[in-house]
């Protein structure tokens, strides 16, 4: 299928061409909804920090002294099922631009899954509730189940990956494409004076090839964590099974041991990194029988990747530091390149640019296909009609 | 055989230039702050003004 016109005045006889061609027409017209819905609901989500603040819908702690003290672990696992009578903590977090405050997510059981879980923020220093509505529901969690999973969960996260898969072989056959068209132009040619479909033509070349390398990265990093549950669950038979395999036959805990200590335990075994999450008994990044602290590298880079210390529920012994496996790695790592929050405002703005210029690429591709099939389709009817 | 990789440069210089900045600019910021961030504003800032430049130049 010769989409998009090299006859015209190109030396186009191969057949390799051809065939790039019927490759990139084809990955890029079936991704292209989604891609549209992606980049579209990733432009709001680049800034959702921003506005969420300026929604009111950001959790503000109150302004105290700053050698406050904060309250134990423990503490604030009372507050929080306080909070939430009748609700257990799943999971507490922390972030590093609020040192006073621990986001906590809890559940009606320790399992339930994680769209259906309540989160909100606690005050480190009081036990105070704060919550967080755009964490729970609202338009930027729209965008944001919309971008992930399309409310459709596993399945539609398997979905987007294999579009993201396609939207990757479109950039590279596209790539390819760029030699044929562009032997005889300079680079950044843009034909204004021709006709409206050789300038979007050479606005999809330009902007597809400058592009290139963000989109890749967006594009690859989107699929690997839209495959985080897989890896997820790759990492728990992996790894996890085998260190708790002696707990397999205990019986359930009725009581947890105090959360009291759980950072400095695992400060201890992981020297010179920081706390990232603590997974509470029986989710599904700890064990039935373990805390699992995740403990994040102090510098720049190795703040992406994760080392679990679990940590038995009932003695506070640590049962292991869970090694990390290669895939956890890409994982962490893939995050900060898929969301463009590691280089402040000015990237985002960036990485806002870069999105739109992506839906113009999108755009102008579809105007092409259709132009240039509107272009061939009298031919089309008049070979059948002579057949 | 040699004609074809002086056209494969001639095409493809320009932008491999291009993706080896953005490459920097999306590792810069995972280093470090300050210097790091600004140099992948440098690097991102590239492609998108080259982008945007096509798109808003008229004749």
């Amino acid at each position: 299928m010769d989409g998009f016109g090299f006859s015209e005045g190109y030396e186009m006889k191969s057949k390799t061409i051809r065939r790039w061609s019927a490759v990139h027409t084809w990955t890029s017209l079936i991704c292209t909804v989604f891609l549209l819905m992606l980049a579209l609901t990733g432009l709001p989500l680049i800034f959702h920090h921003e506005i969420d603040h300026l929604l009111g819908d950001a959790a503000e702690l109150k302004v105290m002294p700053a050698d406050t003290p904060q309250l134990n672990l423990q503490q604030l696992v009372q507050a929080a099922e306080k909070h939430r009578p009748g609700e257990v903590v799943q999971y507490f977090g922390y972030e590093k631009d609020e040192p006073n405050a621990a986001i906590a997510i809890m559940a009606p059981t320790a399992g339930t899954e994680p769209n259906s879980s309540h989160t909100f923020m606690l005050d480190a220093r009081t036990g105070e509730a704060l919550e967080m509505p755009s964490a729970n529901g609202g338009f930027m969690m729209v965008m944001l189940r919309l971008h992930v999973d399309m409310f459709a969960g596993l399945p539609g996260k398997l979905l987007l990956a294999f579009m993201g898969i396609l939207f990757v072989v479109a950039i590279v056959s596209g790539t390819v494409l760029y030699l044929p068209f562009m032997r005889r132009l300079k680079f950044a040619t843009v034909r204004q004076d021709k006709s409206t479909r050789l300038r979007w033509l050479d606005l999809h070349n330009l902007i597809g090839v400058v592009t290139l390398t963000w989109a890749l990265v967006v594009g690859v990093t989107g699929v690997v964590s839209a495959c985080a549950d897989l890896l997820i669950a790759a990492w728990r038979n992996d790894t996890l099974t085998a260190m708790i395999a002696p707990y397999r036959d205990a019986p359930p805990l009725t009581e947890l041991a105090p959360a009291t200590r759980l950072l400095d335990i695992a400060r201890e075994v992981a020297p010179g990194m920081q706390p990232d999450f603590i997974a509470f008994p029986g989710t599904r990044f700890s064990s039935e029988h373990h805390y699992a602290v995740f403990m994040k590298g102090s510098t720049h880079l190795t703040s992406h990747l994760l080392t679990p210390v679990l940590i038995d529920a009932s003695t506070l012994q640590v049962t292991a530091v869970v090694e990390r496996p290669w895939y956890m790695d890409v994982m962490g790592m893939s995050q900060p390149l898929h969301f463009g929050d590691y280089g402040g405002m000015p990237m985002q703005i960036l990485w806002a640019t870069l999105d739109v210029l992506t839906i113009i690429v999108l755009g102008s591709g579809v105007y092409l296909w259709v132009v240039r099939r509107r272009a061939t389709k009298p031919v089309l009817e008049k070979a059948e009609s002579v057949a | 055989m040699k004609r074809r990789q002086s056209n494969f440069w001639k095409v493809f210089a320009t932008p491999t230039v291009i993706a080896l900045f953005s490459a920097a600019g999306l590792f810069a910021a995972l280093l470090g702050d300050g210097v790091w961030d600004a140099l992948s504003w440098v690097g991102l800032g590239i492609p998108a003004i080259l982008g945007l430049r096509g798109l808003l130049q008229r004749r």
